[in-house]
C-alpha cells in the first residue's frame, strides 16, 4: 500500500530540519501526486500544522493536488517557444486531448500541463511527454504525436 | 580514489591522470545535453558502441558524453580527437562512416562539417566558423572538454588548482580583495559587485553562514546556467568553495530547478566525487578548512529564483520574497548571513583566482568586466549558447554569431533580460552589452537570455505574454504586484482582442510606473519593463489594435482571418485534410474555401500549405472577400492544375 512508501520516504528525511519541500518532491515522483493521506501522515509523524503542508503543496506547480494521468503532456510555454507558434501547438493539443491545461483525460491517460521554458530553446516549439523531448513540432503533426501513446 | 592531503598530492594526481593519457589515443566527445538528446544524440551514440565492436576497434576509442557544445541550431554536434574534427548534426546513419573514415582512416568527411549557409564553403577549424568567431568562450569550452561525470577530466585541465593556490597562498582577505578587484558583478540578472556582497556576509554577525548557488534559471529562454551545471559542475563547486573560504562559510546550498533533472544528477556526482578526493568535507586538501554542500531542489516557481524567496524555500517553506531592509547577505538563510550567487558568477571564481584580477577586469567594458553568456534564442539562424566580452554590441550577437533572422525576415526587436526585461529595437542595436547601456534603453541584463523577434511577432501581444507570465507567477504576498499586473494583463487582453479603447495605453503606463515603485521584490518592480519598452518602442501597433482593430503582424487571433487566395489555390486538399474543425471546403480540383463560421483560427492551414502556393492567407484590418461562385471553382486539367499538381500525393 501506498503508506509503506509514503512513510519510508518521511524517514529518510526525518532527522533534518527544512526538508519538506524535498519530501514532497519525492512523494510526488513516487506515487505521481499527493495524496490527502501523505499530508495528514507527514503532518503526524513531522509535527508540521496541516496548513503549511497544504500550502507548499499548492504554491509549486510541480507538485499536484490530484492525481496525474498515465502520461505527462508538458508544452513549452517559454519566450523563445512562444514566438515560435508555441500557443498553436497548445491550442492543437487541447483539442486533440479535448481537455485544458492542467486537467487530465476522463479515462486517466494524459495529464496536460504547460511549462515555463524545457531549456531547449533551439528546438522550439518544444513539448516534453514522460521526459522525453519533442522538437520543431507543428499544430499538425501533434495528433500523429500523441496517438503513439497508450 | 584516496583524499588529497596537500596542494603537491594535487599535482601529482593531476601527472599521473595526464600520464595515463595518451594524447594520441582516438575520442569522441559527443554533446548529450537536453538539446542534443531531444534531437536523438541517444540513438547516435548507442550507433558507435556497436559500430566500435563491428569495425573492431572496441577499447581503442574513448567516448565522451560532454555538455553543451553552444551551437544547439546544428546538434547533434561531436568532436573526434586527437585531430579535433567537429562534425555537426550527426545521425546514427552516419557513425559508421565516422568511424571508418575519420577515425581508423583519418579522412574528414566534408557533408558533416560546418557549411556556410551563403557559399557552402566548409570550415575545418572552429575558429574558422563565424558563430564561435567572434566568441570568447572562457566558460563553456571547458565542456567539450570534459565529461562531467569524471571528476579526473577537470583535474587534468588545471582543476581544484585555484582552490589550493586560494587555501594555501592566499588569505580569506586576500582572496576577497582579489575578487573585488576583478569587479566581477552578479551574472543572475541585478550585476551587484561579488565582491562586496562577500564581505558584508563575512563581516556581518552570526554562525553559521551560508554560502549558496542559485540555479533557479526561471527565466523561459534562458538555458546558461543549465548548460554549466550539466556540462561543467565542478567549476561551480570549485568557485563555490573557494568563496566559502574567502566568506568564513562552511556550509552551502546548491538549488536547482527539478526541471533540469541531468543537472542535478551531474553535480550530485561532482559532489561525491569532490568528497572522496578531498575537496569537500573536513579539512579540504589538508588546510584545516572544512565545507559541505547539500542540493536542494526547487519545486517549479518562477519567484523563489529571487534571493529572497529561494533562501525561505531551502528553509522548506514557500518560497516567497521577504522585505530586504536588511540585506540577506547579513541576514539570509534561518536569518544567518548568506551570499547567494549565480552559477556562472560563481563559475568565473576559479578563473579569476588562477589567472588574477587584473587579466580578468582587462575584459569587456570598464563598468562590466568578464566575459557573460547570452542564451540566442527565438527567430534566429543560429540558436544557442554565446559567450562574448562584455561591451560587445547588439548586433554583433544577432547577426555575426546568429547568422541574423531566420527565413529571411525582417529584426523587429530583441528581448533581453526575460519578464523581467525589455524589447530592444532595430534603431539601438549598436548599443554595447552591458549593465549600464541596457538599463538606459529601459532593458536589464537579466541572466542571459535574448530573444530574437522578426516582423511576424507582435509586440502587443509579446507585452501580453510576458505580463500573463509574470501575473500568475505573482506570489500575491504584495498587492500592486498582484492588482496590479491583473489588471494590466486585462487590460492588454482586451486590447488583444480588438477591445481596446482609447485611454488604455496611458492607462497601462500608469500602472506599470506604480507596480514598480510600489512593489517588494524585484518580480514586481521589473514587471513595467516589458510594457513599458514596447510602448516607449512600438506604440504604433498599440495604436493599430486599439483604433483600426487591426493587428500588424497578423498574430492577434481575435483580429484576423484566413482566407484562400483562389487565383493561388492549386486544389491541393493538404489545408481540406489538415483542418481540425473541417471549416475547409473543396476537393481536388475545386479550389478550397474556408467557412468562416466555422474557422477557429488554428492556423494550419496557412502551416500546412506547400511554399510554391502561398495560397492562403491572413488577413487583418480588413473585409474577408466573399467566396467565389460555385462554378468558377472547377479548376480544368492542363491549365492551372497541371503545372502545379503533384504536391499532395
Amino acid at each position: 500500500m501506498s503508506m509503506d512508501r509514503i512513510d519510508r520516504i518521511i524517514d529518510k528525511y526525518a532527522c533534518e530540519t527544512g526538508v519538506l519541500i524535498q519530501l514532497l518532491l519525492e512523494i510526488q515522483r513516487e506515487l505521481n501526486w499527493i495524496p490527502p493521506e501523505a499530508i495528514m501522515r507527514i503532518n503526524k509523524r513531522l509535527k508540521i500544522p496541516v496548513s503549511e503542508i497544504y500550502r507548499v503543496a499548492s504554491f509549486y506547480t510541480a507538485l499536484s493536488l490530484k492525481p496525474r494521468g498515465r502520461h505527462l503532456v508538458r508544452v513549452c510555454a517559454g519566450t523563445a517557444c512562444y514566438v515560435r507558434g508555441g500557443p498553436r501547438i497548445l491550442d492543437s493539443v487541447e483539442r486533440t486531448l479535448k481537455i485544458r491545461a492542467g486537467e487530465t483525460t476522463e479515462d486517466g491517460k494524459f495529464t496536460l500541463e504547460t511549462v515555463n521554458c524545457l531549456g531547449c530553446c533551439a528546438l522550439g516549439p518544444v513539448v516534453e511527454i514522460d521526459g522525453q523531448y519533442h522538437g520543431k513540432l507543428s499544430s499538425a503533426s501533434v495528433e500523429k504525436l500523441l496517438s503513439k501513446y497508450n | 580514489m584516496q583524499r588529497l592531503k596537500t596542494p603537491s598530492d594535487l599535482k601529482k594526481l593531476r601527472e599521473d591522470i595526464l600520464a595515463k593519457k595518451d594524447p594520441n589515443k582516438p575520442a569522441i566527445a559527443i554533446c548529450v545535453s537536453t538539446g542534443c538528446e531531444a534531437l536523438g544524440v541517444k540513438e547516435v551514440i548507442k550507433a558507435f558502441k556497436e559500430e566500435f565492436k563491428k569495425q573492431g576497434v572496441e577499447g581503442k576509442i574513448e567516448t565522451k558524453e560532454t555538455g553543451c557544445l553552444g551551437f544547439c541550431e546544428k546538434g547533434p554536434r561531436i568532436v573526434v580527437y586527437p585531430e579535433e574534427i567537429f562534425y555537426f548534426k550527426v545521425k546514427a546513419s552516419d557513425v559508421p562512416d565516422i568511424v571508418s573514415k575519420t577515425v581508423v582512416n583519418k579522412e574528414i568527411i566534408e557533408r558533416l562539417l560546418y557549411a556556410d549557409p551563403v557559399t557552402g564553403k566548409t570550415a575545418r577549424d572552429l575558429p574558422e566558423i563565424p558563430f564561435y568567431k567572434h566568441q570568447n568562450r572562457l566558460l563553456l569550452d571547458n565542456n567539450a572538454k570534459v565529461d562531467p561525470k569524471k571528476i579526473e577530466d577537470y583535474i587534468a585541465l588545471g582543476g581544484y588548482t585555484a582552490l589550493a593556490k586560494a587555501l594555501y597562498q592566499m588569505t580569506p582577505e586576500q582572496v576577497l580583495d582579489e575578487v573585488k578587484k576583478s569587479n566581477l558583478r552578479g551574472r543572475g540578472g541585478g550585476g551587484f559587485p561579488t565582491g562586496r556582497k562577500w564581505e558584508s556576509t563575512r563581516n556581518a554577525e552570526g554562525e553559521p553562514k551560508y554560502v549558496i548557488v542559485n540555479c533557479d534559471e526561471g527565466d523561459p529562454g534562458a538555458f546558461m546556467n543549465r548548460a554549466l551545471m550539466e556540462g561543467n559542475p565542478h567549476s561551480i563547486l570549485e568557485g563555490l568553495i573557494i568563496g566559502a573560504y574567502a566568506i568564513g562559510s562552511h556550509e552551502g546550498f546548491i538549488y536547482v530547478r527539478q526541471e533540469y533533472p541531468l543537472a542535478v544528477e551531474n553535480m550530485q556526482m561532482a559532489l561525491e566525487h569532490a568528497e572522496k578526493y578531498g575537496f569537500l568535507g573536513k579539512d579540504i586538501l589538508g588546510s584545516g578548512f572544512d565545507f559541505k554542500v547539500k542540493i536542494h531542489k526547487g519545486a517549479g516557481a518562477f519567484v523563489s529564483g529571487e534571493s529572497s524567496a529561494l533562501m525561505t524555500a531551502i528553509e522548506g517553506k514557500v518560497g516567497e520574497p521577504r522585505p530586504k531592509y536588511v540585506h540577506t547577505s547579513e541576514k539570509g538563510v534561518w536569518d544567518k548571513p548568506s551570499t547567494l550567487n549565480n552559477v556562472e558568477t560563481w563559475a568565473n571564481i576559479p578563473l579569476i583566482i588562477n589567472k588574477g584580477a587584473e587579466w580578468f577586469a582587462s575584459i569587456g567594458t570598464k563598468g562590466s568586466t568578464g566575459t557573460k553568456i547570452f542564451a540566442l534564442a527565438g527567430k534566429v539562424n543560429n540558436t544557442g549558447l554565446v559567450e562574448v566580452p562584455m561591451g560587445i554590441t547588439l548586433r554583433d550577437i544577432i547577426f555575426k554569431i546568429g547568422g541574423g533572422i531566420r527565413d529571411g525576415k525582417k529584426f523587429k526587436g530583441v528581448q533581453t533580460g526575460g519578464p523581467s526585461g525589455g524589447v530592444i529595437p532595430e534603431q539601438h542595436l549598436d548599443s554595447p552589452v552591458d549593465f549600464e547601456e541596457l538599463a538606459k534603453l529601459g532593458s536589464i541584463m537579466g541572466s542571459g537570455g535574448l530573444i530574437v523577434m522578426d516582423e511576424d511577432t507582435c509586440m502587443v501581444d509579446v507585452a501580453r505574454y510576458f505580463v500573463n507570465f509574470l501575473c500568475d507567477e505573482s506570489c500575491g504576498k504584495c498587492l500592486p504586484c498582484r492588482e496590479g499586473l491583473k489588471q494590466a494583463r486585462r487590460i492588454l487582453d482586451n486590447i488583444v482582442a480588438g477591445k481596446g479603447k482609447e485611454g488604455d495605453v496611458e492607462n497601462l503606463q500608469e500602472i506599470a510606473e506604480a507596480t514598480s515603485a510600489a512593489s517588494l521584490c524585484a518580480l514586481g518592480q521589473t514587471a513595467a519593463n516589458p510594457m513599458l519598452t514596447t510602448i516607449r518602442y512600438f506604440r504604433d501597433e498599440y495604436e493599430a489594435h486599439i483604433k483600426e482593430k487591426r493587428c500588424p503582424a497578423l498574430v492577434c487571433k481575435n483580429l484576423i482571418s484566413y482566407y484562400i487566395d483562389p487565383a493561388k489555390c492549386a486544389a491541393c486538399t493538404l489545408c481540406f485534410r489538415n483542418c481540425p474543425v473541417e471549416a475547409v471546403n473543396g476537393e481536388r480540383n475545386k479550389i478550397h474555401i474556408i467557412d468562416q463560421a466555422k474557422c477557429t483560427k488554428c492556423g494550419t492551414c496557412f502551416e500546412v500549405c506547400p511554399p510554391a502556393f502561398r495560397a492562403v492567407q491572413k488577413l487583418s484590418g480588413e473585409p474577408v472577400p466573399p467566396p467565389i461562385p460555385e462554378d468558377q471553382r472547377w479548376i480544368k486539367r492542363g491549365e492551372k492544375a497541371n503545372s502545379k499538381r503533384g504536391v499532395a500525393n
